[in-house]
């Protein structure tokens, strides 16, 4: 491990970090100070959705309840993401120390670890780092022998369901149930696992946390952009000569980032998952940023010679897999979506139909329950968009309708 | 009243409770919202479709159900709330600030009309070959949005096989839409928990445990889920074309006996208002059809009294005067869904259960003996039909140990859907149809003409428990039961509330009667004494009170408790016309009750011809032999855990 972590290198995560000092630090903080240095570091949410992490913990502080609960989603699902898998098992000392920092702000008793059901092969070495932690008192009772200051961490294993990313879902699932996305309102930070008051963050969010409390919250916004501080790290996979996770400021352009991982070629880039967006290449200047084109960090490289519709019908088949199953317009509208591009690979549609499917999707993107079907028509509304020459044009390798 | 709130959510429907205000009028306590550029001012915590709706905006709805608590997962009452990016499903959406709401904007009208095209693509299956046709909600939302083509195609081969295992209740998966109405039904209003939803995405279906058949499962039969249903995906075990090819035998004997409920609620499937009651309509109905006799169950509801009340009243005297281990309080056993759902969930108790049968099974096997030897018809060639409002009756008249009579006591249970379907196929409008004869005469066949009007009200929750009250003050104060309560309407034990107890402290007594002086001597014992009693109607309910019992709590002390699996009793049972809400079964409850007051005769013990049954044919009386050989039962230990 200690080998690993020599070799990674950044401005923001990873940057120099020595284990319990955001505790140590935090804990001689009040609540209020922390908060402020939050807000001033203007983090946001790093799974996707880009919610302040602030505002997030100021409600959940601000619930009333004598038991709340910080959950780190770990459930790191999304396609071509695997940034938080490279936390947990090269830095833990940043999630966890970020976890107690966020018990203690928000007023929690236990944090959870939600850790995709894939990664159990992280189960051992996260409890093992853990009882560290224990034994060294950065966690349990009286932490650091802060008085009325105890916090608890349990690793919980997901069982492999895409949709239990979804704060609710995961909380379902925490339940013991089927992880279905709840109504909402009411919000998690006032009424979540076990009906209590409760935080969700991503794993990243938690690691920028402690080197928040460290070098404080102005310190952060120096990196990136006015609405996209700090740095990101970019799960970077497909057509390019150096895959990996990367850690850049927020606002590169995906010139630079296509680059930097030694792509060539580039026809397209799905940024954000497969619920992304997919760029292509005459919008390689675009930024990546909450202000352009927002992400979790997904970054999928297609060269000249992938068949768009091919990678299409690949995103929309594991939507009509991974719906949850319980909203008409994500359940049925991913299968009438995957149906459309099936009709295209055969040249066997008509322009009316597609576009009556692009209006099905602009439909799921309203009115579906939660964000994957939301979400889910993305790619079908973007890659048609963006690549109507290639798939509609029999003369480009496409085919063309009837 | 059934309280909303108090129930418990299942599974990813949790609602938003907000504490509606007692005082909306009070600064704070209630909320100005503006729907369609008009103004309103609502109760904090009013969701936006409660808002519409009383503002007479009409939103459409799927998942949503009056007794069931908020899913939010059909989509097809989404509108749009200003400043939110996605449209917002008005069922789920609790009003607490003030919100600017649209429900005719473009973006809605075309959801839905989306909505509606995807379930109809995978809904299979034709509207004309399909029991609810013309009662769907599916169909219905259909013609309201002008749906005229499938734009989204229509599937042409099933997916599913269709789960007909259950004596009760058929599943056609193939035409559920996933409003989750039966899961929460199920869970929540009955907290039996059989169905959930397996598997995802596309495969998303409504299953049992494993997937097993639901015969195979411990589902109660109560068919609560069939109600709550909007298509045509839940159903009853149909058992139509059999009665008719008796009907059509001519060496067959058809004789069918008729609940009270049934009659209080089968003008609904004429289009008529809820609580008109056709009792001569239907029974002239049923005569024409071709029933050779028609009974009246309550008739066996009177006997029910007899046999129960008997069964009590030495269970009282063992425990209090022999000092014997006697199971006490004594369960009502009238209802076969909670009959299974005990059986399943407390089989340490089935001892407290009643072993007097279900009206429905005294009259069946009354019917094989007592009647074909008195009419010298060979029972063999007697087919026993009950017109009931249930379809655990169907389970019920399958049991094994119900054949007391030598054959099967009741060869099918028919539910009030399915007779008004007969009777329509009979070219038969119920509402235009001659009474019966009634005054001197009554509707129903001799030599069980008369019933009482204790015998009607069991169709409501409270109402076996007053029929025993009836008849119980009198036997053993000697007195009039109108010298205690008006009219003789015991009001303590009427009502909607779901769980109901009162106490009767007996301060005098009289001479014991002549038809049970065989069991005890006098009533002495009981001076001074204060009888306990309980109403429970829905499982849900029922758990309560047992989980009470086996903590030693109240309900423990209680001498006899009635049960009723479904919601508001009888007339809410599962085979009554669709749809039910709390409303459709108050009236169909003061159907019930204003023909009981309407009765000459309102005691159990006063109906002369279950007197004449004791001195004719019963003749060791009530508990006595042949009564234990006939018309009482025993029970299964089922548990939760089937192999």
């Amino acid at each position: 491990m200690e080998t690993i972590k020599k070799k990674r290198t950044g401005p923001v995560i990873f940057s120099e970090y020595k284990r319990g000092d955001a505790i140590t630090k935090a804990l001689s903080m009040t609540r209020e100070d922390i908060l402020f240095e939050l807000k001033d570091s203007k983090l946001k949410g790093r799974g996707g959705a880009g919610f302040p992490t602030s505002t997030k913990w100021m409600l959940t502080a601000a619930a009333k309840s004598n038991e709340k609960f910080l959950v780190c989603n770990a459930d790191e699902g999304e396609p071509g993401t695997f940034k938080d898998r490279v936390l947990l098992m090269e830095y833990p000392e940043l999630v966890f120390d970020g976890m107690v920092v966020g018990g203690y702000t928000i007023g929690a008793q236990k944090g959870i670890v939600y850790l995709r059901g894939e990664y159990e092969y992280l189960l051992k070495p996260l409890e093992d780092y853990l009882e560290v932690m224990r034994k060294d008192n950065l966690l349990g009772k009286n932490i650091l022998g802060k008085k009325d200051f105890s916090f608890e961490i349990e690793v919980f294993l997901g069982s492999g369901a895409y949709v239990c990313g979804e704060e609710t879902a995961l909380i379902e699932s925490l339940e013991g149930h089927r992880g279905e996305p709840r109504n909402r309102p009411p919000y998690p930070i006032n009424t979540g696992y076990l009906g209590r008051p409760t935080s969700v963050n991503n794993v990243e969010t938690l690691a920028a946390v402690s080197h928040i409390v460290m070098k404080g919250g102005s310190w952060f916004a120096k990196f990136g952009t006015d609405k996209s501080s700090g740095s990101k790290l970019f799960s970077v996979s497909g057509d390019c000569e150096k895959p990996g996770v990367y850690e850049l400021p927020w606002g590169i352009k995906i010139s630079e980032l296509l680059e930097i991982v030694g792509a060539k070629n580039t026809k397209a880039v799905q940024i954000g998952g497969a619920s992304g967006h997919c760029v292509p290449k005459s919008q390689f200047n675009r930024t990546m940023a909450y202000e352009d084109v927002a992400t979790g960090g997904s970054v999928m490289v297609f060269n000249e010679s992938r068949d768009m519709l091919h990678v299409l019908k690949n995103f929309m088949e594991f939507f009509v897999d991974e719906s949850c199953g319980q909203c008409t317009p994500c359940r049925m509208g991913n299968v009438k979506l995957l149906e459309g591009v099936e009709m295209i690979e055969k040249g066997e549609y008509t322009f009316a139909h597609i576009n009556k499917l692009k209006d099905l999707g602009r439909t799921m993107q309203l009115a579906s329950k939660c964000g994957l079907g939301q979400s889910s028509p993305n790619p079908f509304i973007s890659i048609l968009d963006n690549f109507k020459d290639e798939i509609f044009n029999a003369a480009n390798g496409g085919r063309n309708g009837k | 009243m059934e309280n909303k709130k108090t129930l418990r959510a299942p599974v990813s429907q949790k609602p938003l409770v907000i504490e509606k205000p007692e005082n909306p009028e009070y600064i704070g306590g209630s909320v100005s919202i503006e729907i369609n550029e008009k103004k309103f001012t609502v109760p904090l915590g009013t969701t936006i479709l409660e808002a519409c709706r009383q503002n007479q905006i009409h939103i459409p709805t799927l998942c949503h159900h009056e007794d069931l608590c908020v899913a939010g997962v059909c989509r097809i009452c989404v509108v749009e709330v200003e400043g939110m990016r996605t449209l917002q499903a008005s069922c789920a959406f609790p009003i607490t600030a003030p919100l600017k709401i649209r429900t005719t904007s473009n973006a809605v009208r075309r959801a839905r009309k989306h909505v509606l095209d995807l379930l109809l693509s995978e809904h299979y299956g034709e509207c004309y070959s399909c029991f609810r046709n013309n009662n769907c909600e599916l169909q219905s939302l259909a013609k309201e949005y002008g749906v005229d083509h499938y734009n989204f195609g229509h599937i042409q081969t099933p997916r599913y096989e269709v789960d007909n295992s259950s004596y009760s209740v058929v599943r056609d998966m193939d035409k559920c839409v996933l409003c989750k109405r039966c899961v929460r039904t199920c869970i929540d209003l009955q907290e039996v928990g059989v169905l959930e939803a397996i598997d995802r995405g596309h495969n998303t279906h409504i299953g049992t445990f494993w997937d097993k058949p639901l015969a195979e499962v411990i589902c109660i039969n109560c068919g609560q889920c069939i109600n709550r249903c909007p298509t045509g995906a839940l159903r009853a075990n149909d058992p139509r074309d059999e009665i008719w090819s008796a009907i059509d035998d001519p060496k067959k004997h058809v004789v069918i006996q008729t609940a009270p409920s049934p009659r209080a609620a089968i003008c609904e499937e004429f289009g008529m208002e809820p609580g008109t009651s056709l009792t001569g309509e239907m029974n002239t109905a049923l005569r024409r059809i071709g029933f050779d006799v028609v009974f009246d169950t309550n008739f066996t509801a009177d006997l029910t009294i007899f046999e129960e009340g008997t069964e009590l009243i030495a269970r009282l005297y063992n425990a209090l005067v022999k000092k014997e281990q006697v199971a006490l309080p004594q369960f009502t056993s009238c209802s076969p869904g909670w009959v299974k759902y005990l059986e399943h969930f407390y089989p340490e108790y089935v001892d407290n259960l009643s072993t007097a049968k279900s009206p429905q099974q005294m009259f069946g096997a009354l019917i094989k003996t007592f009647y074909a030897k008195k009419k010298g018809i060979d029972p063999k060639d007697i087919i026993s039909v009950a017109v009931m409002p249930c379809s655990a009756k169907k389970f019920e008249c399958n049991r094994p140990e119900m054949v007391d009579s030598g054959f099967k006591d009741v060869d099918y249970g028919l539910t009030t859907r399915e007779l008004a379907q007969m009777i329509k196929e009979a070219g038969i409008y119920l509402p235009e149809m001659p009474k019966s004869h009634f005054m001197p005469k009554s509707h129903f066949d001799d030599p069980f003409g008369e019933a009482s009007g204790a015998g009607l009200i069991f169709g409501a929750t409270g109402g076996v428990m007053e029929a025993a009250l009836r008849t119980v003050i009198e036997f053993i104060t000697g007195k009039k039961v109108e010298n205690i309560f008006a009219n003789a309407d015991i009001t303590p034990v009427r009502g909607f509330e779901g769980i109901r107890y009162a106490e009767l402290p007996i301060t005098e007594v009289g001479p014991v009667p002549k038809l049970i002086a065989h069991l005890v001597p006098d009533w002495n014992w009981l001076k001074g004494a204060t009888l306990k009693i309980a109403v429970v109607h829905g499982t849900a309910n029922a758990k309560k009170v047992m989980d009470d019992i086996k903590a030693g709590g109240k309900f423990s002390e209680c001498h006899f408790i009635e049960f009723m699996a479904c919601p508001g009793g009888c007339i809410g049972g599962g085979g009554q016309p669709i749809p039910t809400t709390p409303e459709i079964r108050k009236l169909r409850a003061k159907a019930i009750y204003d023909e009981d007051s309407s009765l000459p005769v309102r005691k159990s013990h006063e109906n002369r011809h279950v007197v004449e049954i004791y001195d004719e044919f019963l003749t060791d009386g009530p508990c006595g032999h042949l009564s234990h050989k006939l018309l009482h039962t025993h029970y299964v230990k089922r548990g939760k855990y089937i192999a």
